[in-house]
């Protein structure tokens, strides 16, 4: 009898002994859960996304609860939505159905600073590669220079399932550290006079036609160049579209708050549970933490020279400032643009050009991301 | 294919491809536009009655 009683409380004992005996990585990163959800709570950095992840983070590293083993909770979840790039896609469909490319479509030519924002992903690659990362962990990590998390979240899932702990985390992070990391590149690469630029107001010009043909003119377009990335692109411009319609207003609301809100719970936490210490704390991680850094200041800095091209071209009608909008963080980079634009011209008003830009953004590191993969394919490498 | 042409390659392709795919978008964005204007009295503020 006594002894049942000591065996009983042996397994009462065993996770903690376990943690005390093998667990050292695991204690960091019940301290890295700690902080996400910190982060998340106290300072509001990405809520939604690091609150589950952080948490997801905390469960798988209590040991012995078998959470990531096949049939596990989180196993679960992970194979229903991340290694299929169901959760990502998902939403996709409600980022497009949140988006209003209004501003983009005012002025069309504003799409190709979207593209400049991408540029820091082709330029991080190439110093993955210097680092040694394979071809394909490579462009998983250059994606994060997309800015753009779902984007980050598919092709890691999909060529670097290894890596997706970190480069999600990564990304969201990032994303959300914007409005600190673009202002002093802005600064930085502008001149006083640049930055002073009052642009002309925007024009009402787009008639509801357009706005309803410019999801799908969009998915046929880069389906068409770059096939392999349309899941992406369809799914952002499927919620888009059925925005744009109006007669599924149902659908709409349902994809942009019921259906995010939960795959980005599931997401969140599928993330998190990629985040077992002995699998995470590697040399590669801090690697993809400061690549990921490097891409996103690259972005800035090809997106603010960009910017300074038209500029001169324009013979100073553009404010170069704008140029940082080029990235998929939305709308946090055209918030920044607005506020350091006004920060040298209380007048200066940037908003609009800026949200056309940053909605550019959006649609170019999912084009960015398609157009590598399929030229990947083209290439025999997947 | 080394990895640093493997790299080249996708950089060039790459940047080149996405700037060419959204410079076509564009065009065809404008050529909505210009098929589809918005008539005056959808641009026009509503007065009231």
């Amino acid at each position: 009898m006594i002894d049942s009683i000591v065996t009983g409380l042996t397994g009462l004992t065993s996770g903690v002994v376990h943690l005390a005996t093998h667990g050292g990585p695991n204690v960091v990163m019940l301290a890295i859960a700690a902080a996400l959800l910190t982060l998340g709570v106290k300072k509001g950095v990405e809520p939604l996304l690091l609150v589950p992840i952080g948490f997801g983070c905390l469960l798988v590293n209590l040991p012995l609860s078998d959470l990531m083993d096949q049939g596990g909770f989180l196993r679960t979840l992970y194979d229903a939505g991340v290694a299929n790039e169901l959760f990502p896609l998902l939403i996709f469909v409600g980022i497009g159905a949140m988006t209003d490319f209004g501003p983009l479509l005012e002025n069309p030519k504003i799409l190709l600073f979207g593209a400049a924002g991408q540029v820091g992903i082709f330029l991080t690659l190439m110093l993955a590669l210097a680092l040694g990362f394979p071809e394909l962990e490579a462009v998983a990590i250059a994606v994060i220079g997309a800015c753009d998390g779902p984007t980050a979240i598919y092709v890691a899932s999909q060529y670097a399932p290894q890596l997706l702990g970190p480069i999600s985390v990564a990304a969201y992070s990032y994303m959300a550290l914007v409005p600190i990391i673009q202002p002093p590149i802005m600064k930085a690469m502008t001149t006083e006079k640049e930055r002073v630029i009052k642009m002309a107001a925007i024009k009402r010009s787009v008639s509801p036609t357009t706005r309803l043909l410019f999801p799908i003119v969009v998915t046929v377009i880069g389906g068409l160049i770059a096939p392999k990335g349309l899941p992406l692109l369809g799914t952002i411009m499927l919620g888009n579209f059925m925005r744009e319609s109006g007669v599924v207003a149902r659908l709409t609301k349902a994809s942009e708050n019921e259906i995010a809100n939960i795959v980005t719970l599931f997401l969140g936490l599928a993330i998190g549970a990629t985040m077992e210490g002995h699998a995470f704390l590697k040399p590669t991680t801090l690697a993809i933490f400061g690549l990921g850094f490097i891409a996103i200041c690259l972005d800035t800095v090809a997106g603010v020279g960009f910017g300074k091209l038209v500029c001169w071209a324009t013979g100073g009608k553009v404010n170069p400032l704008i140029g940082a909008a080029g990235i998929s963080a939305y709308p946090m980079a055209a918030r920044v643009v607005q506020v350091q634009g006004l920060r040298y011209n209380k007048k200066n008003h940037l908003l609009m050009h800026a949200a056309g830009a940053n909605t550019g953004g959006q649609i170019g590191s999912v084009v960015a991301a398609a157009v590598m993969l399929s030229v990947l394919k083209g290439m025999g490498m997947i | 294919m080394d990895k640093w042409t493997f790299g080249l390659t996708l950089m060039i392709v790459g940047v080149g491809g996405t700037f060419l795919t959204l410079w076509v978008m564009s065009l065809v964005i404008d050529l909505l536009k210009k098929i589809f204007p918005l008539q005056e009295a959808a641009a026009a503020p509503e007065k009231k009655a």
